[in-house]
Formats: C-alpha cells, sequence, structure tokens
C-alpha cells in the first residue's frame, strides 16, 4: 500500500517499466521446451538459468510490471553465487547494501551483537540488502539480453492440461486467449498460486501467532548496514521491532501488531504514520522521513509434500512460504529455480535421464524444511504463541541484560547453508576425509591466486584434483577440470591431501569426494548425478 | 549437597519468591532455571530434571 494520492507503482525512488501484451500473435501458439509461469525473480531466474544451459523458454506474467513494493530486501551469498553463474551479479554488487553484524536490543539496552560468518576467503558478505524492484529490474536487464528467453506480459495462464507427451497452458492476454503446448512447465506463479489450485494441490503447514506491518520509509538516517531487533521497546511494549537499511536511503522497518489489534485499522495510513514515528522516535531519529509503502504479514511454514507434479514442477514462492524472519523466502525460491533449471536443461538435452527430475523435490524441499525449522524457532522467539514460550523468551530477554549467553537465543541464525543428505543423486561420503565440504554441501570459497575456487568452477560439473595425472584420464563435454596446488588454501578448506578430488555439481554443491579417486570413479559419480545409473 | 545447603537454598528461594512478588514469580524462576543450567553445562541432564520436575505436579 502507498499513501494516499500515490498509485500502487508510484515509488519515491524507483521508476516501473511498462510492459505490454505481446503484439506480434503468429508464433504465440508455437510449442516451447519450457513454459515458466510468473516472472517474479524466481521464475525469471530459471529463465535464465535454462538460457545458460542452452534452453529456450517462454515466460508468462499477468502483470504489466514488478511486484509492487520492496518485499524481500535480504539476498544471501549463496543467491549471490547464483546471481553471478547467471551474468546478473555486477548491477547487484553495485546496488546492494552488504552486511554482516546484527544487534538486538531489550528496552533499549543492546543485548546481543552477532556477525554472520565472514572473512577475507569469502568472495561475497554474507548478506546484501536491496529492494525486491531491483532484484527484478536487474534480472529483466539480463532477460532482455538474452535470445532464449521470450518474455509474455499481461498474460495469464487460466487453465493447465496434461497432454500425452507435453502440457497444454491457456492463455488470456488483452488481444485474445491461445493455448500453448510446453514439454515442460515451471509454475513460479508466487505464493497465491493459480496452477497449484488447478492442479488440485495444497500447501501444508503451520501459520504462527503475531503479524506484523511492514514500512519502508526514505529518510537521511546516520546508521550503519546492521539489522536492528527491537524486543519490547518502548514504541511497542510487548511487541518487536526489526530496522533494516536499503539502498537509496529506504529504511525498513517491521513492527509487530500487538494481540487484538485489528488489521484493517493498524494497516490505515495514519495509525501506520504514528507507529512509525514512534519507532524512529526510538532510534533517536529526530529528521524528516517520508513514507514510501506498506504491508501486513503473518508467519507461516507451509510447503507443497511434491514439488513436482507430472510435467509441472513448482518453484518458489507458488512451493512453499516461509517466515520473513529467516530472510529465506527469496533466497531459497532462486535456489529452486538454479535446481530445476540445470537438471532440466541436461534432461532437454539428453545429457541426463528423467528419473533426474525426480531429485528436486527432495533435495529442495529438504532445504524448505531447513528453514522451517530455523525459521520456526526465530518466529516463536519473536513472537512467542503460548504462555510458556512467552515465559522462557522473557526470561531469556531479562537475563540477557547481565548475562550474555542467554541474549545468543536472540540471534536469527540466517546463515546456514543446507546440505543435500538425503538425495538420490548425492553419493556416500569417503571416509578418509578429516574435515571439509561433505557430498552435498556447497563447496566453500577459498582463494587461489588473485581470485577465488568459484571464479575456477566450470559451466557445468566440475572435477577439482590436486593432481594432474588424473585431470587427464577423465573427459566429459559436461566436465571441467581444475588442478590445484597441495598444501594450499583451498586444498585446506576442503582437507584435501595430494591424491584427493571432488566432483562440483553446476548449482555448486559437492557431488562426491574422494581421498583415491580413479576415473572409472569420477564417472560413476558423473553418472549418478545425472541419473544415468538409474535409468 | 549437605542437607544443610540443600536447605540454604531452599530458604534463599522462599525468601526471593516472596520478595519478587506474584506477578513476577514465574519469570524469576525461569530465569533461575535458564543460569543454574547454563552453570551446570550438561543439556541432557537438565533435560532430564525438566521432566522429573513436571511428575507428579498436580498430586
Ligand atoms: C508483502 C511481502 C513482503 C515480503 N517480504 C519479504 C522479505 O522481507 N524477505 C523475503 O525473503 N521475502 C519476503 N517476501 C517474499 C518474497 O517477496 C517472495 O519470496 C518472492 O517474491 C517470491 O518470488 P516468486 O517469483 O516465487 O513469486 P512472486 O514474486 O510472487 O511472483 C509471482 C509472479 O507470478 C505472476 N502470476 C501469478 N499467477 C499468474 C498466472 N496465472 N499467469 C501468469 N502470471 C501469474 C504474478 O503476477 C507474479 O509476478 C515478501 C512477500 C510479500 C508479499
Amino acid at each position: 500500500m502507498r499513501p494516499a494520492g500515490r498509485a500502487e507503482t508510484d515509488s519515491l525512488y524507483f521508476d516501473y517499466p511498462h510492459f505490454d501484451a505481446p503484439k506480434e500473435r503468429s508464433h504465440l501458439d508455437a510449442p516451447a521446451p519450457v513454459a515458466i509461469v510468473g516472472a517474479g525473480p524466481v521464475g525469471m531466474t530459471a529463465a535464465l538459468a535454462l538460457a545458460r544451459d542452452g534452453i529456450a523458454s517462454v515466460i508468462f506474467d499477468a502483470k504489466s510490471t514488478f511486484n509492487d513494493g520492496s518485499r524481500a530486501i535480504c539476498v544471501a551469498r549463496q543467491s549471490y553465487y547464483i546471481l553471478e553463474r547467471l551474468g546478473a551479479v555486477a548491477p547487484f554488487l553495485e546496488k546492494s547494501l552488504g552486511w554482516t553484524t546484527g544487534r538486538s536490543f531489550y528496552r533499549g539496552q543492546q543485548i546481543l551483537e552477532f556477525r554472520m560468518p565472514d572473512s577475507p576467503r569469502e568472495k561475497y558478505r554474507p548478506m546484501y540488502n536491496i529492494e525486491q524492484q531491483y532484484i527484478e529490474q536487474y534480472l529483466w536487464d539480463a532477460i532482455e539480453r538474452e535470445p532464449l528467453i521470450e518474455a509474455r506480459w499481461q498474460s495469464e495462464v487460466t487453465a493447465i492440461d496434461d497432454l500425452a507427451d507435453a502440457v497444454r497452458l491457456t492463455v488470456r492476454d488483452p488481444n485474445g486467449s491461445y493455448d500453448i503446448s510446453a514439454d515442460w512447465v515451471l509454475a513460479a506463479d508466487g505464493a497465491r498460486s493459480t496452477l497449484r489450485k488447478m492442479r488440485g494441490l495444497k500447501l501444508k503447514g503451520e501459520n504462527y501467532e503475531g503479524r506484523y506491518v511492514i514500512a519502508d520509509v526514505q529518510m537521511d538516517h546516520d546508521y550503519p548496514t546492521i539489522r536492528r531487533a527491537l524486543f519490547d521497546p518502548d514504541c511497542r511494549r510487548g511487541g518487536t521491532v526489526l530496522v533494516h537499511k536499503q539502498p537509496d536511503n529506504i529504511w525498513r522497518i517491521d513492527y509487530q501488531l500487538r494481540e487484538g489489534e485489528n488489521e484493517t485499522d493498524a494497516i490505515a495510513e495514519e495509525n501506520v504514520r504514528t507507529s512509525v514515528a514512534a519507532v524512529l522516535a526510538d532510534l533517536g531519529f529526530t529528521g524528516d522521513w517520508e513514507l514510501e509503502w506498506w504491508s501486513v504479514y503473518s508467519a507461516n511454514t507451509l510447503a507443497l509434500d511434491d514439488y513436482r507434479d507430472g510435467r509441472t514442477f513448482f518453484i518458489g514462492d507458488s512451493a512453499h512460504i516461509v517466515p520473513i524472519f529467516g530472510v529465506r523466502g527469496l533466497n531459497n525460491g532462486l535456489a529452486d529455480a538454479q535446481n530445476i533449471a540445470w537438471k532440466l536443461a541436461r534432461v532437454i538435452k539428453g545429457q541426463a535421464a528423467e528419473v533426474l527430475l525426480d531429485s528436486y523435490t527432495p533435495e529442495r524441499r529438504g532445504a524448505t524444511l531447513d528453514v522451517f525449522a530455523n525459521a520456526s524457532k526465530s518466529a516463536r522467539f519473536m513472537t512467542p504463541p503460548t504462555p510458556g514460550w512467552q515465559l522462557m523468551r522473557n526470561a531469556a530477554l531479562n537475563l540477557s541484560l547481565t548475562h550474555p549467553f542467554a541474549g545468543e537465543l536472540a540471534n536469527p541464525r540466517q546463515m546456514t547453508p543446507y546440505t543435500y543428505a538425503d538425495s538420490p543423486i548425492v553419493l556416500p561420503d569417503d571416509p578418509g576425509f578429516d574435515g571439509g565440504p561433505v557430498p552435498g554441501a556447497p563447496l566453500p570459497e577459498a582463494r587461489v591466486g588473485d581470485g577465488y575456487l568459484s571464479d575456477c568452477l566450470g559451466p557445468g560439473f566440475t572435477l577439482i584434483t590436486f593432481d594432474p595425472g588424473l585431470a587427464e584420464t577423465v573427459a566429459d563435454s559436461d566436465l571441467a577440470t581444475v588442478v590445484l596446488q597441495p598444501g594450499s588454501e583451498v586444498a585446506e578448506v576442503l582437507a584435501a591431501g595430494l591424491g584427493s578430488a571432488y566432483l562440483v555439481r553446476p548449482d555448486g554443491h559437492v557431488a562426491s569426494r574422494w581421498t583415491r579417486p580413479s576415473s572409472a570413479l569420477v564417472c560413476e559419480a558423473l553418472n549418478r548425478s545425472l541419473g544415468k545409473d538409474r535409468k | 549437597m549437605t542437607p544443610g545447603e540443600v536447605e540454604t537454598v531452599y530458604e534463599a528461594l522462599a525468601l526471593n519468591l516472596d520478595a519478587v512478588g506474584a506477578t513476577r514469580r514465574e519469570l524469576f524462576l525461569a530465569k533461575l532455571a535458564l543460569l543454574l543450567s547454563y552453570d551446570l553445562g550438561d543439556a541432557d541432564r537438565v533435560c532430564l530434571r525438566i521432566e522429573e520436575a513436571a511428575r507428579n505436579i498436580d498430586h
């Protein structure tokens, strides 16, 4: 919502583009290898990731512009790697504000300062703040440079039917309606997914107590990019407030509504202004500010049982809704897009067996459940659901005034990279390793020469070895080999001895590793990673 | 702990439960439980004691 007198996309700092419906209509019903429904950040990421692997797609969105309001603002390190692989990270780095630190306050007194894992061997900061409009804009800029993607705006998908070896979508735009068939469909149509409803699928899980208003204000506030959490502050006794800095002097303020506080009243402009003013007073800010946009949300942990339904895959918010305290909604969706894209591309190109696609749900739903576990902890601390949780939360906060260990309970734990442990395509670990990333874990970063380990990875799979002999014996068009120095920083991070090797997937997760590899073992692991062992 | 020491703790608790007042008693006990658990440094043992403390509570 925006202040009275301003249209939905009338922003203080962002010019929303306007997209027309397709004018040239003769080709609209031509079959597509992949149809993507929804050009939000997740759908656009999927289209770019497919294009990177040479796969064409058509992407539909019912709207004529980007999502309204800044919504998701925290983009995690892992997502920057995804953006980098899409060739889209440069504008993000230029615009966004990187951060590592969070501070929690209880009744005005600081009780915790936490730092997310960071070090000079990391290429990217643990988290970056950037408004969702820019996320969508920069992804869109990359799409416009990409001939393999055809975007159709103002084009709403109104029906979906399974054919023998394809899916038929019915699309309506201002100039008419048509059918298009696609070999595969990615449903990236958001939390209220119409495809999900049309397929008769339901999200399952829990709704949490506690509703928050999120408001963006523009102001000249002198404070570094540090996440602030205010527990039980003067401006909102009994409630919790979060404050985040964004580019363009925009500040995100989330404040919890009191129990019984009427939602309709709470989101009336006047009341939002009063509540925001009280928060700003608590922060010691006395200057002028302008209200940009606001909205209201409650925390949910909801997911589909299976992210795959025949030839349709659910990615992003259509598949799962996570509480935003974990700042994983968007980040999780980007990883979905990357995960399904590299698999689908290889199935379409005949490089992988179709059964590979069955690894999408266990990997990405597993990651969602992990987010749920962490986010549920945060949610219970931010908005205790019952008297028991409330008492313990208050006890921890009260104790933290004198004993810092209790303040640690207020740590939101936003950065725990997920390991695909229960994946059918991840191989068991080699017990010979003492440390380093296990199969399924994301490859950690390390410095290599003037750059980083991630810079050495190929476009598909990568074999990391410390033995030039091994590199010479394996050859596959989808496999790049990197020979690194034993005893180097990388070797240390990977706990790798002279003969050790790692096989890394296109999404940067470790597929397999060996202390005593052979070309036969590498081939076997590559086949397994492509589902070719289970044809 | 000797019976005498247990008694010292027992008395200190009783006095402080009265001193903090009816509306703060629960909070006080919850804080104390966290503090003592931290000192004990043994989560399994604390969880066992939590279970034991819940027994016979309606007796
Ligand atoms: C108010 C609000 C605040 C949020 N705050 C945060 C936050 O602070 N942190 C965080 O991590 N996440 C936050 N989120 C969540 C985050 O915005 C989402 O996770 C993210 O936008 C998901 O992207 P998506 O591409 O999956 O879906 P969306 O961005 O919802 O995109 C779905 C797209 O599909 C289109 N579409 C829908 N149906 C059809 C159809 N039938 N045919 C064609 N097109 C269709 C829509 O027009 C839309 O463009 C917030 C969300 C909201 C609503």
